[in-house]
């Protein structure tokens, strides 16, 4: 039987996080957030959940290592190429028709994603029209992404998905390598603007033409998928495009008639009518 | 939900099962065996190159008479279906009789990981669950199957003697002495028997 003590901590916990700290986690997939909530338990050398609860309470130094545990930072750059091919040679050609435009990356993590798009942008010309929102709730994530350092050894995966990508040039062309660091040029980021931004609590904003949130909504239950799906709804511009993670769909969401399937296999929407 | 066959039984019991090296075979012959209308949902996660697309589904569906699919992320699970975990991610069952998927890091080297799948079917289902270690080279599930026969459910393992494989059946046997060491047909006879 399910061990009942802990799932109560847990809402009980979640319920806490959301009252005191803003942070609501109370309708993400609860199973993984138990499996990570039990593994936080362990390396944090606590008894119990319920001995987490009154530390965080008592100590908010505690919740970013808490929040480091509830969010799930596994990314890669140019994952899933062909997701990144398919933007390239499908949705790339409308981009090219706007004067300006602007990006979301929602749930952006340490940034692998937001600089698979800058540099693909940049390839294709477009880096210097383009504005990116690069979005998460993790502070530390968020830290990370500002400061585009990666171990080197992870930079070989990320090449060999750059080059299925499509690439028109080298990875290395935009980083430098540095004690085992890839250090990825500073000029990516000039066009960033990072921020704190939560799917579940917090407002739209406006007038996208381009928003990528990949395996973000998987960890959200269906109710809340939707909600981040009305976000995105209201925040695209006209005929604006929603790229999502491969296992991630519009198919069960209120919000499907607003969009239609414009890459189906990669996931990626356009968004229709009213 | 609406159950489009008209099936309404509300689930009372699940079937995992993790295979590996040598999986395709073993899993086959046991799929085969099983009748359209078991009446149990099945969660399979056999380990796969990560960056395969998933023919596992297309390779079993002519072999086995129940539906055979990829498990999408929070569906319902329903009677007499197979769910496969797709390749790079995770497979977590829910409380509430739905599944869902994460890309969490690799567990044992493995993503899909047989001990997410089979701990968190343990934590939702306790004693109503079966869960099945087939061949494998590696060590992956043996904690799983370990927190299923904790929860009181039903722990099997393919005798290591028969597996292809015999270093993950024999894992498992070591973490979870309460599991029972069945020969393919034998496993098959067992989950016919839950299914009267
Ligand atoms: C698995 S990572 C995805 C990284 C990247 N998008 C990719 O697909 O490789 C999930 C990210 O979503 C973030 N996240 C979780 N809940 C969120 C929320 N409510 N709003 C925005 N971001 C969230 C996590 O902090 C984490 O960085």
């Amino acid at each position: 039987m399910a061990n009942s003590t802990d799932d109560h901590e847990i809402q009980l916990l979640l319920e806490d996080l959301f009252q005191h700290y803003h942070y609501d986690f109370r309708l993400y997939a609860r199973a993984s957030i138990k499996r990570r909530l039990l593994q936080a338990r362990v390396q944090l050398g606590f008894g119990s959940i319920a001995e987490i609860r009154s530390a965080v309470l008592r100590d908010a130094t505690l919740l970013p290592r808490l929040l480091d545990f509830l969010t799930v930072q596994v990314s890669e750059m140019f994952r899933d190429p062909s997701y990144f091919r398919a933007l390239r040679e499908q949705v790339i050609p409308h981009l090219r028709t706007y004067p300006s435009l602007k990006v979301w990356v929602a749930g952006c993590s340490n940034g692998e994603e937001l600089y698979s798009l800058a540099i693909l942008f940049h390839e294709e010309g477009l880096a210097r029209k383009t504005m990116f929102y690069a979005t998460d709730i993790n502070p530390t994530a968020l830290k990370a992404a500002q400061a585009a350092v990666y171990p080197l050894d992870r930079v070989r995966q990320f090449t060999e998905n750059h080059q299925q990508s499509g690439a028109r040039s080298s990875l290395s062309d935009y980083y430098t390598a540095d004690y085992g660091r890839a250090v990825f040029d500073r000029s990516l980021g000039s066009q960033i603007v990072f921020s704190d931004h939560s799917l579940v609590t917090d407002a739209a904003f406006g007038e996208m033409h381009l928003i990528s949130c990949r395996n973000v909504l998987i960890y959200f239950d269906r109710d809340l998928q939707d909600r981040a799906i009305g976000l995105f709804r209201e925040s695209l511009a006209r005929r604006g495009f929603l790229g999502l993670g491969s296992k991630e769909s519009l198919r069960f969401s209120a919000h499907a008639d607003a969009f239609g399937a414009f890459v189906g296999k990669e996931k990626i929407y356009q968004r229709i009518g009213a | 939900m609406t159950d489009p066959t008209g099936d309404r039984t509300p689930l009372e019991r699940a079937v995992v099962i993790g295979a590996s090296a040598g999986g395709v075979q073993a899993l086959s012959s046991i799929l085969a065996a099983l009748p359209a209308h078991y009446p149990h949902p099945i969660l399979i996660v056999l380990h796969v190159p990560q960056r395969s697309d998933s023919l596992l589904v297309e390779l079993m569906r002519p072999k086995c008479g129940m539906i055979v699919k990829e498990a999408e992320d929070k569906e319902m699970l329903r009677q007499g279906t197979v769910y496969f975990a797709p390749p790079g991610y995770h497979l977590l069952m829910e409380q509430t009789m739905t599944v869902a998927l994460s890309t969490d890091e690799p567990v044992n080297f493995s993503r899909p990981a047989i001990d997410v799948l089979f701990e968190t079917a343990a934590d939702a289902l306790g004693p109503d669950v079966t869960g099945v270690i087939l061949t494998g080279a590696n060590h992956d599930g043996a904690q799983g199957l370990c927190a299923i026969g904790a929860a009181g459910g039903t722990a099997i393992v393919q005798d290591p003697s028969e597996a292809e494989m015999p270093t993950m059946p024999r894992a498992a046997l070591e973490a979870c002495p309460s599991a029972r060491s069945l020969r393919i047909d034998a496993i098959v006879q067992a989950l016919l028997r839950e299914a009267a």
